[in-house]
C-alpha cells in the first residue's frame, strides 16, 4: 500500500438538500478518511472544503467523487496538500492592518490576501482611536502558501486605498 | 535508544528545579542519546530539556540548523548552562512539546552569552542571537521549572490555540 496523501477537496454549486451526505458517502465508499471540513451557503450557493486522506492519486480521487458531483451540478476541484498525522498548522506570517472603516478593511484585505495565497489561521480585531474617529486594527496570522512576496504585493495594492498594513514573517519555535 | 515520554502541562514535575550534572559517564551519555531521539521525534521540535522527560538534571539539547537564514551553532548539548549576558529584547512565537495545544508570544533577550559544559564536562562559552538565543532561553527556563506560559505578558492576547488535523 502506498503512503496516504492529504487532499483538499473543494465543491461549489447551487445549494440543494443532501449534498454533504452524498459526497461523504462516495468518499467513504472509496476508502477515504475525512479531516477538517468547512461549508458555507452564500446566496443560494453552496461551497464545501474538505480535507481528505486517500491512498491514490488526485486524479483517482476526483474520479471517485465525479459521479456524485456531476449529478448534483457541483464543480469539483482537488488539490494535493502537504500534511501528516497529528501535525499542527503553524502560521508563518503575521499581518497587521489598520484603517477607519471596519467592514471595508476586513473584506478588502482578507480578499486580496486570500487571492495571494494566504491561509488564515487567526484573525483578531481591536478598536483604537477616539469614539468620533475610531481606528480599526486587525491582526491576521496565517500560512503564506505562495510566498511572502505575493502577500506583500497584495498589501501594497490595498494600502493605496487609505489602509495601513504591515507584514512580518513568523517562525514558531517548538521546544 | 528509546523515545522517552514527554510530560505535559499541568504536570507538577514541569515546575521543579533541575540539579547540576556532576558525573559525566556512560549513563549520562545514554540519557542524552534518548533525549535527542525524543526531541527528533517531536513534530517540528528544535530543542528539549531533561525536565520535559521527568529527569531533573540540568541538560538541554538545541538545534536551530533546520532554519534558513538564522545564525546558529548546529546541534548542541548544553550541560549546566548559565546565561551570563543579555542584550536587547524581541517578541517571538513559541510552542512547547510539553504544551501541545497552544503557542504564545514571548519576550526574550535578542542576544545572550551562555556558559555551559559539553558531554565530556569541558566548559565553553557561546554567543547566541535571534532564534537560537530564544531557543536556549526557552530550554534553560525548563530547568528552572518555567514554561513559556509563565512568560506571557497577557494570556488573553498572547496565547493561541493551535490548529491541528489528522
Ligand atoms: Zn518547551
Amino acid at each position: 500500500m502506498s503512503k496516504p496523501n492529504w487532499y483538499m477537496l473543494t465543491l461549489v454549486g447551487r445549494d440543494r438538500p443532501g449534498i454533504v451526505a452524498h459526497v461523504t458517502h462516495a468518499l467513504y465508499e472509496g476508502g477515504c478518511n475525512l479531516g477538517e471540513a468547512s461549508m458555507m451557503r452564500l446566496g443560494g450557493n453552496f461551497t464545501m472544503m474538505m480535507m481528505v486522506r486517500y491512498e491514490g492519486a488526485a486524479r483517482a480521487l476526483a474520479e471517485l467523487v465525479e459521479p456524485v458531483s456531476e449529478s448534483l451540478g457541483l464543480r469539483l476541484h482537488v488539490d494535493r496538500i502537504s500534511g501528516a498525522l497529528h501535525h499542527h498548522l503553524e502560521p508563518d506570517v503575521r499581518i497587521t492592518v489598520s484603517g477607519a472603516d471596519r467592514a471595508g478593511i476586513v473584506a478588502q484585505v482578507t480578499g486580496a490576501l486570500a487571492e495571494a495565497g494566504l491561509n488564515i489561521l487567526n484573525l483578531e480585531s481591536d478598536v483604537a482611536g477616539s469614539e468620533d474617529e475610531p481606528l480599526y486594527i486587525m491582526h491576521i496570522e496565517g500560512q503564506a502558501t505562495e510566498g511572502i512576496e505575493a502577500l506583500q504585493s497584495a498589501l501594497d495594492i490595498v494600502t493605496r486605498n487609505g489602509v495601513k498594513a504591515s507584514l512580518a514573517p513568523m517562525d514558531t519555535l517548538i521546544g | 535508544m528509546a523515545i522517552l515520554d514527554i510530560l505535559t502541562w499541568p504536570d507538577p514535575r514541569l515546575k521543579e528545579t533541575a540539579q547540576p550534572v556532576t558525573t559525566f559517564d556512560e549513563t549520562l551519555h545514554a540519557f542524552i542519546k534518548d533525549l535527542e531521539e525524543t526531541m527528533r521525534a517531536g513534530p517540528g521540535a528544535v530543542g528539549i530539556a531533561a525536565t520535559q522527560v521527568g529527569s531533573l538534571q540540568r541538560v538541554i539539547i538545541i538545534d536551530a540548523s533546520s532554519r534558513k537564514n538564522v545564525p546558529h551553532h548546529g546541534r548542541q548539548v548544553l550541560i549546566n548552562p548559565e546565561i551570563t549576558h543579555w542584550e536587547g529584547y524581541a517578541v517571538g512565537r513559541e510552542g512547547c512539546l510539553s504544551v501541545p495545544d497552544y503557542t504564545g508570544n514571548v519576550i526574550r533577550a535578542e542576544r545572550i552569552t551562555v556558559e555551559a559544559l559539553d558531554e565530556a564536562g569541558a566548559t565553553h562559552t557561546w554567543r547566541m542571537e535571534g532564534f537560537e538565543a530564544r531557543l536556549a532561553q526557552h530550554e534553560i527556563d525548563h530547568l528552572d521549572g518555567l514554561l513559556f506560559l509563565d512568560r506571557l505578558v497577557s494570556r488573553r492576547h498572547d496565547l493561541y490555540r493551535r490548529k491541528r488535523y489528522d
